[in-house]
């Protein structure tokens, strides 16, 4: 066997047994709790969600009508809340039960909009403001459509 | 011509031990309510102190430092030789935008959260070989600067891992003289060992503590075996931000290079927060952190006498935005001076 290959053979066994040290001595992520609180979390968001329909029905918005100034609703306090600088604390506590309703989207979206606002109104906010939520229109569009396709194709 | 003053592989022992004239250092808000909050000697209100962006908080807090230092010292800006500085944002804008309003020669470094120990490593260097008489070595970190940079807007409401360090804000500045023409019981540098540039493959940028403790081990390893130090040689072996995780692994990998240091190993990055108190995760990090401790904390204690000698490890995770989004790993490395309380001496 050649001595680089050996060498490389022995770096690698280095980084395996060093893998295996920061594994035991890395604090762990609280998954149980972390999957609890998401849920209740969520849920609770949801619910609100929930009651705001119900609301705007009740103002007399037709049912099937109802969601779209529900979500709004939903933003509008995402974003009040994390301007306020509240909303970071919700989702380090929250986490995915933060993030995975609207509200997360929301979050996303205003954060890096007052983020980059010292760097102007186009280069700064225009450019950056979907740097975060990008990803989540790009792929939620593609998926989309790909699901539109095999609707189309398999009916 | 052999390098007289090099020992073994990676150390320096300086002829005449170069003196710490002063030390300053700024903090912000969150340090200023930590364990350490009488050491500091300007502590910001808040985290934007009254300028128009964070970026220039940064580089106020840098220049700050500097000056401060510098009255303590009883020196002028025409005394000093040069500033040595560094911070982590790219192109070292808070060094170099600092440097611009100081008018001092500036000799920029980046060696991420390792620079203080770096620059004042270079800066006795320069003054031991005869290049300067007086030099200011000083470094700088901001939360939210390094946070827009590295990771995610501030208030980006992503949840952060256990294991995750929150970044200092503070700057620190150590004014180093040429030993000679200061007399009597001073810290004085007596050893710089740069270090290695060490991976082993550590991929996640929330975990610093574990990709830099490889490289602070091997530094730290070295620096005892260059000089066939015992393990005793140090009041206090300090690590600049390895924090909780970080300084665990370390502990283990001296011990398996049989360096067993016990409670004369300790972190910056710990010191520096209250972790049951303060919401930092696993500790401290960044420039600043190590800087603060060391020109506040640990000044105070070579002042009271309770401290005799010290190994300061600066560490530094050298990774961008860009390489960690490639997929690449960890590069990190170590620099260690060593501080004595001494007078001045001629040392062959």
């Amino acid at each position: 066997m050649s001595k680089q290959s050996k060498a490389a053979q022995r770096q690698q066994k280095q980084q395996k047994d060093y893998q295996k040290l920061v594994a035991r001595k890395r604090t762990k992520i609280p998954l149980f709790r972390n999957i609890v609180v998401a849920f209740l979390v969520g849920g609770f968001i949801s619910v609100v969600g929930q009651a705001l329909m119900f609301l705007f029905v009740h103002l007399g918005y037709p049912e099937e009508q109802a969601g779209d100034p529900t979500v709004a609703t939903l933003i509008l306090i995402a974003s009040l809340l994390t301007g306020l600088g509240v909303w970071d604390v919700i989702g380090q506590f929250a986490g995915a039960g933060a993030g995975v309703p609207v509200t997360g989207f929301a979050n996303s979206i205003v954060s890096s909009a007052l983020e980059f606002k010292r760097e102007g109104l186009v280069l700064g906010v225009g450019a950056r403001m979907f740097q975060l939520a990008g990803p989540i229109i790009v792929y939620g569009a593609v998926t989309a459509f790909v699901v539109g396709v095999a609707h189309a194709v398999f009916r | 011509m052999p390098a007289r003053r090099k020992s073994g592989r990676q150390t320096v022992t300086f002829s005449r031990p170069v003196a710490v004239v002063s030390a300053a250092c700024c903090a912000g808000p969150l340090e200023g309510e930590g364990p350490l909050r009488g050491s500091f000697d300007i502590v910001y209100p808040d985290m934007l102190n009254g300028e128009k962006s964070w970026e220039v908080t940064e580089r106020t807090m840098l220049k700050d430092a500097v000056l401060c230092a510098l009255g303590k010292g009883n020196l002028s800006r025409d005394n000093i030789d040069y500033l040595l500085a560094g911070d982590l944002l790219n192109q070292c804008i808070s060094a170099s935008f600092a440097a611009r309003d100081l008018s001092l020669p500036f000799l920029g470094l980046y060696g991420a959260c390792s620079t203080m120990a770096e620059s004042a490593g270079l800066g006795a260097m320069l003054i031991d070989g005869g290049f300067a008489q007086y030099n200011v070595a000083a470094v700088s970190s901001h939360y939210a600067t390094s946070e827009r940079q590295y990771r995610f807007p501030t208030e980006y409401g992503g949840q952060r891992p256990p294991y995750s360090q929150y970044t200092v804000t503070g700057a620190g500045a150590l004014l180093l003289g040429h030993g000679p023409s200061f007399q009597g019981l001073l810290p004085r540098l007596t050893h710089f060992t740069a270090g290695q540039v060490i991976d082993l493959g550590q991929k996640d940028p929330f975990d610093m503590g574990s990709a830099m403790a490889p490289a602070a081990a091997d530094t730290i390893l070295r620096h005892f075996s260059d000089l066939s130090l015992p393990p005793d040689h140090y009041d206090l072996v300090l690590t600049g931000d390895l924090a909780l995780v970080g300084h665990s692994i370390v502990e283990e990998l001296l011990y398996e290079g049989n360096l067993v240091l016990k409670d004369r190993l300790q972190d910056c990055g710990l010191l520096v927060f209250d972790r049951t108190q303060q919401n930092v995760f696993a500790g401290g990090s960044g420039c600043g952190c190590s800087a603060v401790v060391l020109c506040g904390h640990i000044m105070e204690l070579f002042k009271q006498a309770k401290l005799n000698r010290l190994l300061f490890v600066g560490t530094g995770a050298l990774l961008s935005p860009t390489t960690f989004q490639q997929g690449e790993s960890i590069p990190c490395v170590a620099h260690a001076i060593a501080l004595e309380l001494c007078d001045d001496r001629f040392v062959e």
